[in-house]
Protein backbone atom coordinates (compact mmCIF):
# COMPACT_ATOMS: atom_id res chain seq x y z
CA UNK A 1 0.00 0.00 0.00
CA UNK A 2 1.65 3.21 -1.15
CA UNK A 3 0.43 6.77 -0.99
CA UNK A 4 -2.67 7.35 -3.07
CA UNK A 5 -1.81 9.17 -6.25
CA UNK A 6 -3.15 12.71 -6.47
CA UNK A 7 -4.25 13.86 -9.91
CA UNK A 8 -6.53 16.46 -11.42
CA UNK A 9 -9.79 15.21 -12.88
CA UNK A 10 -8.59 16.41 -16.29
CA UNK A 11 -5.75 13.86 -16.15
CA UNK A 12 -8.03 10.90 -15.43
CA UNK A 13 -8.15 8.08 -17.99
CA UNK A 14 -11.28 6.26 -19.07
CA UNK A 15 -12.36 3.88 -16.29
CA UNK A 16 -10.43 5.69 -13.54
CA UNK A 17 -12.22 6.20 -10.26
CA UNK A 18 -11.16 9.32 -8.42
CA UNK A 19 -12.03 10.42 -4.89
CA UNK A 20 -12.34 14.20 -4.97
CA UNK A 21 -10.21 15.99 -2.39
CA UNK A 22 -10.18 19.67 -3.32
CA UNK A 23 -11.78 22.20 -5.66
CA UNK A 24 -9.47 25.04 -6.65
CA UNK A 25 -12.37 27.15 -7.88
CA UNK A 26 -14.30 29.91 -6.16
CA UNK A 27 -17.57 31.71 -6.58
CA UNK A 28 -20.57 30.72 -8.61
CA UNK A 29 -18.76 28.02 -10.58
CA UNK A 30 -17.67 26.34 -7.36
CA UNK A 31 -21.25 26.36 -6.14
CA UNK A 32 -22.43 24.95 -9.46
CA UNK A 33 -19.91 22.09 -9.34
CA UNK A 34 -20.80 21.26 -5.73
CA UNK A 35 -24.48 21.23 -6.67
CA UNK A 36 -23.76 18.86 -9.54
CA UNK A 37 -22.10 16.45 -7.12
CA UNK A 38 -18.37 17.30 -7.39
CA UNK A 39 -18.06 17.28 -3.62
CA UNK A 40 -14.88 16.49 -1.63
CA UNK A 41 -15.01 12.87 -0.44
CA UNK A 42 -17.16 11.63 -3.28
CA UNK A 43 -15.87 9.18 -5.90
CA UNK A 44 -16.38 10.04 -9.57
CA UNK A 45 -15.62 7.80 -12.53
CA UNK A 46 -14.17 8.88 -15.86
CA UNK A 47 -16.70 7.63 -18.41
CA UNK A 48 -15.21 8.91 -21.65
CA UNK A 49 -12.87 11.48 -23.07
CA UNK A 50 -13.42 13.23 -26.35
CA UNK A 51 -10.66 12.79 -28.96
CA UNK A 52 -8.74 15.86 -27.86
CA UNK A 53 -9.36 15.18 -24.17
CA UNK A 54 -11.78 18.05 -23.76
CA UNK A 55 -14.51 17.80 -22.56
CA UNK A 56 -14.48 14.75 -20.30
CA UNK A 57 -17.58 12.90 -19.14
CA UNK A 58 -17.79 11.77 -15.50
CA UNK A 59 -20.23 9.64 -13.62
CA UNK A 60 -21.29 11.55 -10.51
CA UNK A 61 -23.95 10.06 -8.24
CA UNK A 62 -25.60 8.05 -11.00
CA UNK A 63 -25.57 10.85 -13.53
CA UNK A 64 -23.26 11.55 -16.45
CA UNK A 65 -21.84 15.06 -16.44
CA UNK A 66 -19.28 16.47 -18.90
CA UNK A 67 -16.82 19.13 -17.80
CA UNK A 68 -14.47 21.30 -19.79
CA UNK A 69 -10.76 21.10 -18.95
CA UNK A 70 -11.05 24.62 -17.57
CA UNK A 71 -13.09 23.20 -14.69
CA UNK A 72 -11.95 19.58 -14.43
CA UNK A 73 -8.32 20.77 -14.34
CA UNK A 74 -9.12 22.69 -11.15
CA UNK A 75 -10.54 19.68 -9.31
CA UNK A 76 -8.07 17.47 -7.49
CA UNK A 77 -8.51 13.95 -6.20
CA UNK A 78 -6.93 10.60 -5.42
CA UNK A 79 -6.98 7.61 -7.71
CA UNK A 80 -9.00 4.80 -6.17
CA UNK A 81 -8.10 1.14 -6.85
CA UNK A 82 -11.00 -0.48 -8.62
CA UNK B 1 -65.21 33.89 0.14
CA UNK B 2 -63.31 30.76 0.95
CA UNK B 3 -59.69 31.28 1.84
CA UNK B 4 -57.18 29.99 -0.69
CA UNK B 5 -53.99 28.37 0.51
CA UNK B 6 -50.74 28.54 -1.41
CA UNK B 7 -48.37 25.67 -2.11
CA UNK B 8 -45.09 25.69 -4.03
CA UNK B 9 -43.73 22.62 -5.77
CA UNK B 10 -39.93 22.41 -5.91
CA UNK B 11 -37.63 19.63 -7.12
CA UNK B 12 -34.76 18.56 -9.34
CA UNK B 13 -35.45 18.19 -13.08
CA UNK B 14 -36.95 14.81 -14.05
CA UNK B 15 -38.34 13.92 -10.65
CA UNK B 16 -41.92 13.69 -11.91
CA UNK B 17 -42.70 17.05 -10.38
CA UNK B 18 -44.90 18.14 -13.26
CA UNK B 19 -46.66 14.77 -13.36
CA UNK B 20 -47.61 15.31 -9.74
CA UNK B 21 -48.66 18.87 -10.53
CA UNK B 22 -50.94 17.66 -13.33
CA UNK B 23 -52.31 14.91 -11.17
CA UNK B 24 -53.27 17.37 -8.43
CA UNK B 25 -54.66 20.14 -10.60
CA UNK B 26 -56.06 18.34 -13.66
CA UNK B 27 -56.96 20.98 -16.21
CA UNK B 28 -57.20 23.81 -13.74
CA UNK B 29 -53.90 25.49 -14.53
CA UNK B 30 -52.43 28.45 -16.29
CA UNK B 31 -48.94 29.49 -17.31
CA UNK B 32 -47.70 32.81 -16.12
CA UNK B 33 -44.66 35.00 -16.45
CA UNK B 34 -43.59 35.99 -12.98
CA UNK B 35 -41.70 38.98 -11.64
CA UNK B 36 -40.45 40.23 -14.98
CA UNK B 37 -38.52 37.08 -15.80
CA UNK B 38 -38.71 35.20 -19.05
CA UNK B 39 -39.00 31.86 -17.30
CA UNK B 40 -42.51 30.48 -17.11
CA UNK B 41 -44.11 29.05 -14.01
CA UNK B 42 -47.38 27.22 -14.01
CA UNK B 43 -50.02 27.77 -11.37
CA UNK B 44 -52.89 25.37 -10.82
CA UNK B 45 -55.81 24.93 -8.48
CA UNK B 46 -57.39 22.10 -6.54
CA UNK B 47 -59.70 21.51 -3.60
CA UNK B 48 -59.47 19.02 -0.81
CA UNK B 49 -61.72 18.71 2.23
CA UNK B 50 -63.50 22.01 1.49
CA UNK B 51 -60.24 23.87 1.27
CA UNK B 52 -58.99 25.57 -1.88
CA UNK B 53 -55.36 25.53 -2.90
CA UNK B 54 -53.25 27.37 -5.41
CA UNK B 55 -50.16 25.38 -6.30
CA UNK B 56 -47.19 26.81 -8.21
CA UNK B 57 -44.90 24.53 -10.20
CA UNK B 58 -41.42 26.04 -9.73
CA UNK B 59 -38.73 25.42 -12.37
CA UNK B 60 -36.89 22.13 -11.84
CA UNK B 61 -33.41 22.88 -10.46
CA UNK B 62 -30.54 21.07 -8.71
CA UNK B 63 -29.88 24.03 -6.48
CA UNK B 64 -31.22 27.45 -5.59
CA UNK B 65 -27.91 29.30 -5.44
CA UNK B 66 -26.13 29.06 -8.77
CA UNK B 67 -27.91 32.19 -9.93
CA UNK B 68 -29.39 30.94 -13.18
CA UNK B 69 -32.73 32.58 -14.02
CA UNK B 70 -34.58 29.36 -13.12
CA UNK B 71 -32.94 29.05 -9.74
CA UNK B 72 -33.42 32.70 -8.87
CA UNK B 73 -37.08 32.49 -9.73
CA UNK B 74 -37.63 29.41 -7.57
CA UNK B 75 -35.63 30.92 -4.71
CA UNK B 76 -37.40 34.28 -4.88
CA UNK B 77 -40.80 32.64 -4.88
CA UNK B 78 -40.09 30.59 -1.76
CA UNK B 79 -38.37 33.37 0.15
CA UNK B 80 -40.45 36.42 -0.82
CA UNK B 81 -43.88 35.03 -1.72
CA UNK B 82 -43.82 32.70 1.28
CA UNK B 83 -46.08 29.84 0.19
CA UNK B 84 -47.82 28.24 3.17
CA UNK B 85 -46.35 24.90 2.24
CA UNK B 86 -43.42 24.02 0.00
CA UNK B 87 -43.44 20.49 -1.34
CA UNK B 88 -39.98 19.25 -2.32
CA UNK B 89 -40.22 16.41 -4.81
CA UNK B 90 -37.28 14.00 -4.70
CA UNK B 91 -36.34 11.19 -7.07
CA UNK B 92 -36.39 8.15 -4.77
CA UNK B 93 -33.83 6.39 -6.99
CA UNK B 94 -31.30 9.20 -6.64
CA UNK B 95 -31.55 10.59 -3.13
CA UNK B 96 -27.87 11.48 -2.76
CA UNK B 97 -28.19 13.98 -5.58
CA UNK B 98 -31.69 15.15 -4.66
CA UNK B 99 -31.13 15.78 -0.96
CA UNK B 100 -29.06 18.89 -1.73
CA UNK B 101 -32.13 20.82 -2.84
CA UNK B 102 -34.24 19.49 0.04
CA UNK B 103 -31.71 20.78 2.58
CA UNK B 104 -31.48 24.13 0.81
CA UNK B 105 -35.25 24.55 1.02
CA UNK B 106 -35.25 23.50 4.69
CA UNK B 107 -32.83 26.36 5.40
CA UNK B 108 -35.37 28.77 3.92
CA UNK B 109 -38.60 27.51 5.46
CA UNK B 110 -39.77 24.88 7.87
CA UNK B 111 -43.17 24.58 6.20
CA UNK B 112 -42.01 21.72 4.01
CA UNK B 113 -43.31 18.33 2.94
CA UNK B 114 -40.74 16.04 1.34
CA UNK B 115 -42.21 13.79 -1.33
CA UNK B 116 -40.32 10.69 -2.45
CA UNK B 117 -41.52 10.27 -5.99
CA UNK B 118 -40.80 7.46 -8.47
CA UNK B 119 -41.26 4.91 -5.68
CA UNK B 120 -42.37 2.33 -8.27
CA UNK B 121 -38.99 2.68 -9.97
CA UNK B 122 -37.13 2.51 -6.64
CA UNK B 123 -39.02 -0.67 -5.68
CA UNK B 124 -38.11 -2.20 -9.02
CA UNK B 125 -34.42 -1.51 -8.38
CA UNK B 126 -34.61 -2.91 -4.87
CA UNK B 127 -34.03 0.46 -3.21
CA UNK B 128 -35.48 0.50 0.30
CA UNK B 129 -36.33 3.83 1.86
CA UNK B 130 -37.09 4.18 5.55
CA UNK B 131 -39.21 7.30 5.53
CA UNK B 132 -39.66 7.24 9.31
CA UNK B 133 -35.93 7.72 9.90
CA UNK B 134 -35.78 10.40 7.22
CA UNK B 135 -38.75 12.14 8.79
CA UNK B 136 -37.05 12.16 12.17
CA UNK B 137 -33.75 13.43 10.75
CA UNK B 138 -35.25 16.12 8.53
CA UNK B 139 -37.93 17.16 11.01
CA UNK B 140 -40.68 17.40 8.35
CA UNK B 141 -43.18 14.92 6.87
CA UNK B 142 -41.78 12.52 4.27
CA UNK B 143 -44.32 10.88 1.96
CA UNK B 144 -43.63 8.11 -0.54
CA UNK B 145 -45.59 8.39 -3.74
CA UNK B 146 -45.64 7.26 -7.34
CA UNK B 147 -47.35 9.94 -9.39
CA UNK B 148 -47.18 7.55 -12.34
CA UNK B 149 -49.18 4.87 -10.52
CA UNK B 150 -51.10 7.42 -8.46
CA UNK B 151 -50.14 5.84 -5.16
CA UNK B 152 -49.50 7.87 -2.03
CA UNK B 153 -51.32 10.95 -3.31
CA UNK B 154 -54.15 10.60 -0.75
CA UNK B 155 -51.58 10.50 2.00
CA UNK B 156 -49.98 13.65 0.59
CA UNK B 157 -53.33 15.50 0.44
CA UNK B 158 -54.08 14.45 3.98
CA UNK B 159 -50.67 15.69 5.16
CA UNK B 160 -51.20 19.04 3.40
CA UNK B 161 -54.55 19.36 5.16
CA UNK B 162 -53.12 18.53 8.57
CA UNK B 163 -50.28 20.98 8.08
CA UNK B 164 -52.72 23.79 7.23
CA UNK B 165 -54.84 23.04 10.30
CA UNK B 166 -51.73 23.01 12.46
CA UNK B 167 -52.24 19.39 13.45
CA UNK B 168 -48.76 18.70 12.10
CA UNK B 169 -46.02 21.08 13.15
CA UNK B 170 -42.50 20.75 11.81
CA UNK B 171 -39.07 21.06 13.35
CA UNK B 172 -36.75 21.34 10.36
CA UNK B 173 -33.18 20.15 10.84
CA UNK B 174 -30.57 22.90 11.10
CA UNK B 175 -27.51 22.29 8.96
CA UNK B 176 -24.55 23.06 11.22
CA UNK B 177 -21.40 24.46 9.64
CA UNK B 178 -17.84 24.58 10.93
CA UNK B 179 -17.03 26.62 14.03
CA UNK B 180 -15.65 29.65 12.22
CA UNK B 181 -18.66 29.86 9.91
CA UNK B 182 -21.10 29.39 12.79
CA UNK B 183 -19.51 32.31 14.67
CA UNK B 184 -20.02 34.58 11.70
CA UNK B 185 -23.53 33.29 11.14
CA UNK B 186 -24.51 34.21 14.71
CA UNK B 187 -23.09 37.73 14.29
CA UNK B 188 -24.92 38.36 11.03
CA UNK B 189 -28.08 36.55 12.07
CA UNK B 190 -28.65 38.98 14.91
CA UNK B 191 -28.29 41.99 12.64
CA UNK B 192 -30.46 40.44 9.96
CA UNK B 193 -33.14 39.70 12.53
CA UNK B 194 -33.13 43.34 13.68
CA UNK B 195 -33.53 44.56 10.13
CA UNK B 196 -36.07 42.09 8.78
CA UNK B 197 -37.97 41.26 11.96
CA UNK B 198 -39.20 37.91 10.82
CA UNK B 199 -39.96 38.92 7.25
CA UNK B 200 -36.95 36.93 6.03
CA UNK B 201 -35.33 33.98 7.79
CA UNK B 202 -32.35 35.59 9.54
CA UNK B 203 -30.03 32.58 9.56
CA UNK B 204 -30.64 32.06 5.87
CA UNK B 205 -29.88 35.73 5.11
CA UNK B 206 -26.66 35.40 7.13
CA UNK B 207 -25.63 32.36 5.10
CA UNK B 208 -26.29 34.12 1.81
CA UNK B 209 -24.25 37.13 2.91
CA UNK B 210 -21.35 34.85 3.82
CA UNK B 211 -21.75 33.24 0.40
CA UNK B 212 -21.36 36.72 -1.15
CA UNK B 213 -24.70 36.42 -2.90
CA UNK B 214 -24.79 39.84 -4.56
CA UNK B 215 -27.91 39.04 -6.57
CA UNK B 216 -29.89 38.37 -3.42
CA UNK B 217 -28.79 41.67 -1.88
CA UNK B 218 -29.97 43.46 -5.03
CA UNK B 219 -33.29 41.62 -4.89
CA UNK B 220 -33.78 42.56 -1.24
CA UNK B 221 -32.97 46.20 -1.99
CA UNK B 222 -35.56 46.15 -4.75
CA UNK B 223 -38.28 44.48 -2.72
CA UNK B 224 -37.72 46.23 0.59
CA UNK B 225 -36.82 49.69 -0.74
CA UNK B 226 -37.78 52.19 1.94
CA UNK B 227 -39.78 49.64 3.87
CA UNK B 228 -37.30 48.63 6.51
CA UNK B 229 -38.12 50.19 9.84
CA UNK B 230 -34.82 49.94 11.63
CA UNK B 231 -34.06 53.62 11.24
CA UNK B 232 -31.69 53.10 8.31
CA UNK B 233 -32.38 53.16 4.63
CA UNK B 234 -32.81 49.55 3.52
CA UNK B 235 -29.99 49.86 1.06
CA UNK B 236 -27.39 51.04 3.54
CA UNK B 237 -28.21 48.50 6.20
CA UNK B 238 -28.34 45.42 4.02
CA UNK B 239 -25.08 46.27 2.28
CA UNK B 240 -23.25 47.21 5.45
CA UNK B 241 -24.04 44.17 7.54
CA UNK B 242 -22.29 42.07 4.92
CA UNK B 243 -19.14 44.13 5.37
CA UNK B 244 -19.05 44.13 9.14
CA UNK B 245 -17.74 40.56 9.48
Amino acid sequence: MGMAKTISLADGEKGDRIRISKLHIEGVMRRRLLDLGFVPGRIVEVLRKSPLGDPIAFRVSQTCIALRKEESGQIEGELVDS
Amino acid sequence: MIEQHTIALAGNPNTGKSTLFNLLTGLKQHTGNWAGKTVDMKAGYFSHKDRKYEIVDLPGTYSLYSNSADEELARNYIIFEKPEITIVVLDATSLERNMNLALQVLEMTGRVIVVMNLMDEADKRGILINEKILMRRLGVPVIKISSRNRTGVDMLLDTIDRMITGEISTEPVTVVYDEETEKKIILLEEKAENIFQGRLPARWVALRLLDGDQRLIEEIEKRFAGRLEDGFAGRASVSTIGRSV
